[in-house]
């Protein structure tokens, strides 16, 4: 079973509930960190890292003593990471290949009519494995200035182990990265805030779900401060809302020293367990 | 010789885009026939690398000097291969642009004016 944990926005404590749910199963569970860019639920895991793997993507290298300047990989790339200046009277022939934009689909180097284009590997981040106690990690880190997660986020979901429960902590918002996290979800959790901001950020999120076709269910942190429009949206859109945190001076001290909500407070472990079983029932409607 | 500039319209009186990427409309202009051509530019919503493809744009149509706003560092390159001339900090009247550009009163710039990603918001 995999479930994934999202929100509309950053800030709605999704890594706290994200670590508790799995720390709260704890043996036969995995959690998967794929906010690649800001990985942080290590911070509340704790995982002894045992094992690390290079990530990379297959970019372009054009060899310019082959290439005929068609233009053909530059036309065929859609990320336009190619450029290809011909020959004139003024200026050589040229190519320039900007490897960052790069999202190694190939499709350049199988339409270069001349096999100028060699496929050369360039590292976009590491993933990292290890175990918590019983709990299985793993996270994904991209390269700093990195700008293409959503390769890495799939080379993270291939360590998902169907035999287990398995939690992926998805990044923040509703962009590509997101999508690629929750894709193949069995579940997903949305996390948000009872404020206008939250409240905008979750039905941003709920649009896309319900494209994806992943069921899901709605926790709402800090639950007694702000309004009741986000419950009236729930209700009238009919979206469980499977657990309600109240806001609490002990979890956000906590959360701020990293120290997991179960941890910091043991009656939450019931909290947290009542939470996993709601949504094995929610997946069976 | 054919010079460009980016637009905000489709007419010699609009203003200069200060964007180069995800400027309005390119006008190429001859400075030998004074005819010009305006293109609205296609990548102006793309996710990335528009520069890199404005840059391919100038080149396949044999633009000599590109008067324009900003220029990043993808773009820059690109035009530098392409053997453009790149004139930036450009603003006004497009027309008046061009007049200044023939009065011989732009420098070229030696390097990009902004980083990736301007213009994106
Ligand atoms: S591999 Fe794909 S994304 Fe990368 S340069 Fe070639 S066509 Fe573009
Ligand atoms: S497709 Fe091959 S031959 Fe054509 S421009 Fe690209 S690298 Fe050169």
């Amino acid at each position: 079973m995999i479930i994934s944990v999202a929100s509309g926005k950053g800030g709605t404590g999704k890594t706290t509930v994200s670590t508790s749910l799995a720390l709260s199963i704890g043996k036969d569970a995995q959690i998967l960190d794929c906010d690649v860019e800001e990985p942080n639920a290590h911070i509340f895991i704790k995982p002894k890292i045992e094992k690390k793997e290079s990530v990379s993507i297959p970019v372009p290298k054009i060899d310019e003593s082959k290439c005929v300047f068609c233009g053909k990989c530059q036309e065929a790339c859609v990320y336009n990471v190619i450029a290809v200046i011909p020959a004139t009277s003024e200026r050589s022939g040229k190519t320039l290949t900007f490897q960052e934009l790069c999202h190694g689909c190939g499709a350049c180097s199988y339409l270069c009519p001349v096999g100028a284009i060699k496929e050369v590997p360039r590292e976009t981040g590491i993933i990292e494995m290890g175990y918590a106690g019983d709990l299985e990690f793993i996270h994904g880190r991209l390269n700093i200035g990195e700008a293409m997660a959503p390769p890495l986020i799939r080379e993270v979901k291939k360590k998902i182990d169907k035999n287990k429960t398995v939690i992926i902590d998805a990044p923040p918002g509703t962009s590509c990265p997101v999508i690629t996290s929750i894709q193949g979800s069995d579940y997903c959790l949305l996390v948000t805030e009872p404020t206008p901001f939250g409240l905008n950020d979750l039905v941003l999120a709920v649009e896309v779900l319900k494209e994806m076709n992943v069921p899901f269910g709605v926790v709402i942190n800090r639950a007694d401060l702000g309004d009741s429009k986000t419950e009236e949206y729930c209700e009238k859109e009919n979206i469980p809302i499977l657990m309600r945190v109240p806001f609490n001076k002990e979890i956000a001290q906590s959360y701020s020293k990293g120290i997991p909500i179960i941890e910091g407070m043991p009656e939450y472990k019931r909290s947290f367990e009542e939470l996993l079983k709601k949504i094995k029932e929610e997946m069976k409607k | 010789m054919k010079i460009c500039i980016t637009a905000q319209g489709s007419d010699l009186e609009s203003e200069v885009d200060p964007r180069f990427g995800r400027c309005q409309y390119f006008v190429f202009y001859d400075t030998d026939d004074l005819k010009s051509e305006f293109v609205s530019n296609q990548n102006k919503d793309g996710m990335g690398g528009v520069g890199v493809q404005s840059g391919q744009l100038m080149a396949d149509k044999g633009v000599k000097v590109l008067l324009t706003g900003n220029v990043g560092p993808n773009a820059y390159t690109t035009l530098q291969a392409g053997k453009v001339e790149i004139i930036t900090g450009v603003s006004g009247k497009v027309i008046n642009a061009i007049e200044k550009y023939k009065r011989g009163e732009f420098k070229p710039t030696d390097g990009p004016s902004v980083d990736s990603h301007f213009g994106t918001k």
